[in-house]
C-alpha cells in the first residue's frame, strides 16, 4: 500500500504498457482459456442481476414459469405494481438521508482529518484508532438506548435522527480515508497560506480542499452507498412516516399470489442509484472500501 | 495513508506528520479545534448508548410490564449464558462470519489473478463482477430467496428442469441448508469486494522484480509463492479484516431469507428479536454487552493487525 500513489487508472496503464514481454512468454493457449475463464466468472456473478432484470421486465405469469420463460414478451405489469404501491416517499426519505448524513460527515470529517494529519494533534494515531474501534462495536448493542432515547424525546420514526445516525456510522470511515489523502498535501503550501495569514476555515476550503478532492470524492460515494443500504436502524427507528427504500422493501413480500416481477422490479429501482454511482467511480470505490488504504 | 511516497514529485520533500516550524507556534488547543466536533459527536453517539446499554443490563426492565422495572443484578447475564438460543446465535455467527470472509476471501483472490492480465473485454468482466456489490443487501436478499432459491419459480430449480428434463429434482434449497443459503447470498455480495482489495495490491507490485525472476527461469508458480503472495499479506490482512467487520454486524440476510428461523438467526438478529418482538430490554441489553465484550477480544487482536499495517504504510 506504500508502493504507489498514482491513482489506479495510472497505475493499470502503465500495468497494460510494461509486461508485453512476460506475456509473449507464455503459450497463447492458455492465455484464451484463462480469458474464457474470466469471461464465464464475470458472467456468472452478474447473472443473478441480469435475472432480476429480465424477471422485472416479464408479467407475473411469465416470471413464475418454470422451466424460465427468457424470451417471454416484456411488461412492465412489474414496475406498475411497484409504483402503485408508494415507493416515492420511503425513496424519498433514503436519499434525504444518505445525502444529508453524506454532507455532515465531510463536514465534521474534513477538519478532524486535519487535526490528524497536516497539524496533528498529540497522540494523533490513538484518536486514529479509537475512530476505527467505533467501526467494530456492533450497532445491535446501542441500538436499544437509541431507541429509548428517541421515544423520550419524540424522534421515533424522525429522518434527522436517522441522519445522526447515519453520519456517526460514516464518520470513522471518511476520517481515516480523508486523513490519508490530506497527508500528502505538499507542506509547502499550506506553510504559504500560513503566511499569507489564512484563517483554518479559508485554508481549508481553498487550499486543501480542492487538492484532495478525489479523496473527497471517494469517501461522499461510500457514505452516501452505506447510508443508502442500511437496513436495521431505520427499521427499529422508524415507522410510516421515516421508513427508508430498504424498510419498504422488507414489507414488500407480504402481498398474496404472484409477486416476482413485483418484487424484482422493486429491487431493481432501490438499487439503482447505488449501481449508478458505483459504476460511474469504480476506482473511488476501491479507495473507499479499504478506508483509503489502497489508492 | 503513504506519507513517503516518492512516485509523485511534490511528495518528495520529506513531510509526514511531522509539522513545520511555521505550522508549529500556537497552542494546544488550536490544533485540538478542528478535531473536537467530530471527536464529541462519535463519542455521543456510539459510547453513551453503550454505557446505557451496560445500565440496563442489569436491570429487569420489559416494556410489557412496566411495573416490574427494577435492578436484578447479574439475572440477565445468567439467562444470557444458559439460554441455548444466545449459545445458538454465538455459534451461529460466528460459523457464518469466518465462513464468509474465508470463501469470498479465496475466490476473491483467485478472481483478481484471472483479471490481472490484460484481454479483450477487461474493463467489462470487472465492471460485472463489481456488480453483486452494488445491490442493495436487502435486494439481494430478496432476489436470492425469491428468484433463486424458490422451489417452484427459482431459477435455480429452473435451470435443473430446464437441463434435465421435468423429472429433475427440485430441491428447497433454503429449508434444505438455511445456513449454507445465505453464506452464498453473502459470498456472492463479498467476493466483489475482497477481489477489489486484491487486484489493487497486485497492480501495486513492483513489475521489473517480476520480469526478471521470470527472465531467470522462475515459473509462474514460483513468482506467486515467493513474490506475490508476500506482497499482498498485507492487502489479504486488510480485506479480511474489513470483510469481518461487516460480515459479523449483518441482519439484512438472516433478517430476510430465514427471518432467523432453521437455527440461522445471529446475534444481531437475536438481539434484535429479544428487544423488538420480546421487549425484554434488559435481557437484549446483557445479551448486547457479551456481544460487544466479544467484539472487544477479537477486535483488539484485528486492531493490532490494522496498527501493524498502519505502520508499515507510514514508514
Amino acid at each position: 500500500m506504500s508502493t504507489t500513489s498514482t491513482p489506479a487508472e495510472g497505475a493499470s496503464t502503465t500495468r497494460a504498457a510494461q509486461p508485453q514481454e512476460v506475456r509473449h512468454a507464455r503459450p497463447p493457449r492458455s492465455g484464451v482459456l484463462l480469458t474464457a475463464l474470466a469471461w464465464v466468472v464475470g458472467v456468472l456473478f452478474a447473472l443473478p442481476v441480469l435475472w432480476m432484470v429480465l424477471t422485472s421486465f416479464h408479467n407475473e405469469n411469465d416470471a413464475a414459469k418454470n422451466p424460465p420463460d427468457l424470451f417471454a414478451p416484456l411488461s412492465l405489469d412489474g414496475y406498475r405494481s411497484f409504483f402503485d404501491a408508494g415507493p416515492w416517499p420511503p425513496l424519498l426519505n433514503s436519499l434525504t438521508a444518505s445525502v444529508l448524513s453524506t454532507a455532515l460527515v465531510l463536514l465534521l470529517a474534513f477538519p478532524a482529518a486535519y487535526a490528524l494529519s497536516i497539524r496533528p494533534v498529540k497522540k494523533w494515531t490513538d484518536v486514529l484508532f479509537f475512530f476505527l474501534s467505533t467501526k467494530m462495536l456492533p450497532v445491535v448493542a446501542g441500538i436499544l438506548p437509541l431507541y429509548l432515547f428517541a421515544q423520550k424525546v419524540g424522534l421515533l420514526d424522525n429522518i434527522w435522527w436517522l441522519i445522526l445516525l447515519y453520519t456517526s456510522m460514516n464518520l470513522p470511515i471518511a476520517i481515516w480515508m480523508l486523513r490519508s489523502f490530506l497527508a500528502e498535501v505538499p507542506v509547502e503550501m499550506l506553510e504559504a497560506a500560513s503566511v499569507d495569514g489564512a484563517s483554518l476555515p479559508r485554508t481549508l476550503r481553498d487550499i486543501v480542499a480542492p487538492v484532495v478532492m478525489p479523496g473527497i470524492a471517494s469517501a461522499a460515494l461510500i457514505c452516501f452507498i452505506f447510508s443508502w443500504n442500511e437496513l436495521l436502524l431505520a427499521r427499529v427507528l422508524t415507522s410510516t412516516v421515516a421508513g427508508t427504500a430498504p424498510v419498504f422493501l422488507t414489507g414488500f413480500v407480504t402481498s398474496q399470489g404472484l409477486f416476482l416481477a413485483k418484487v424484482c422490479a422493486a429491487s431493481f429501482v432501490v438499487s439503482l442509484p447505488v449501481l449508478a454511482a458505483g459504476f460511474a467511480a469504480q476506482d473511488k470505490l476501491v479507495q473507499g472500501l479499504s478506508m483509503g488504504a489502497v489508492k | 495513508m503513504a506519507s513517503s511516497t516518492a512516485t509523485r514529485p511534490d511528495t518528495e520533500h520529506g513531510r509526514g506528520p511531522v509539522p513545520s516550524t511555521a505550522l508549529k507556534r500556537s497552542g494546544d488547543w488550536a490544533r485540538r479545534a478542528p478535531l473536537l466536533p467530530a471527536l464529541i459527536f462519535v463519542i455521543v453517539m456510539t459510547q453513551l448508548p453503550f454505557v446505557a446499554t451496560l445500565v440496563i443490563s442489569f436491570m429487569n426492565w420489559n416494556a410489557y410490564y412496566p411495573d416490574e422495572r427494577g435492578f436484578t443484578g447479574f439475572d440477565n447475564f445468567a439467562r444470557v449464558f444458559t439460554d441455548t438460543n444466545t449459545r445458538s446465535a454465538v455459534l451461529v455467527t460466528i460459523l457464518l462470519t469466518v465462513a464468509v470472509v474465508l470463501v469470498s476471501l479465496v475466490l476473491g483472490l483467485c478472481i483478481a489473478l484471472l483479471l490481472d492480465r490484460k484481454f479483450l473485454g477487461r474493463g467489462v468482466v470487472r465492471t460485472m463482477m463489481i456488480t453483486p456489490f452494488l445491490v442493495v443487501p436487502v435486494a439481494a436478499a430478496l432476489l436470492w430467496k425469491h428468484a433463486l432459491y424458490n422451489p417452484e419459480y427459482g431459477l435455480f430449480n429452473g435451470l435443473l428442469k430446464a437441463v434435465f428434463g421435468d423429472n429433475a429434482p427440485q430441491p428447497d434449497w433454503i429449508t434444505n441448508n438455511p445456513l449454507a443459503a445465505i453464506v452464498a447470498a453473502l459470498v456472492w455480495q463479498w467476493t466483489p469486494f475482497m477481489m477489489l482489495i486484491l487486484l489493487a495490491g497486485l497492480q501495486s507490485r513492483p513489475l521489473d522484480v517480476v520480469e526478471a525472476a521470470r527472465i531467470d527461469g522462475a515459473s509462474s508458480w514460483q513468482i506467486f509463492r515467493s513474490m506475490t503472495l508476500p506482497h499482498l499479506r498485507q492487502y489479504i490482512e486488510l480485506s479480511a479484516l474489513l470483510g469481518a467487520i461487516y460480515v459479523v454486524q449483518n441482519f439484512d440476510h438472516v433478517f430476510t431469507i430465514t427471518s432467523g428461523g432453521l437455527g440461522t438467526a445471529n446475534l444481531p438478529y437475536f438481539i434484535y428479536q429479544t428487544f423488538y418482538t420480546a421487549q425484554d430490554y434488559g435481557r437484549a441489553s446483557a445479551a448486547g454487552v457479551v456481544v460487544v465484550i466479544g467484539t472487544i477480544l477479537i477486535a483488539t487482536a484485528a486492531l493490532r493487525t490494522a496498527f501493524s499495517l498502519f505502520k508499515e504504510e507510514s514508514r
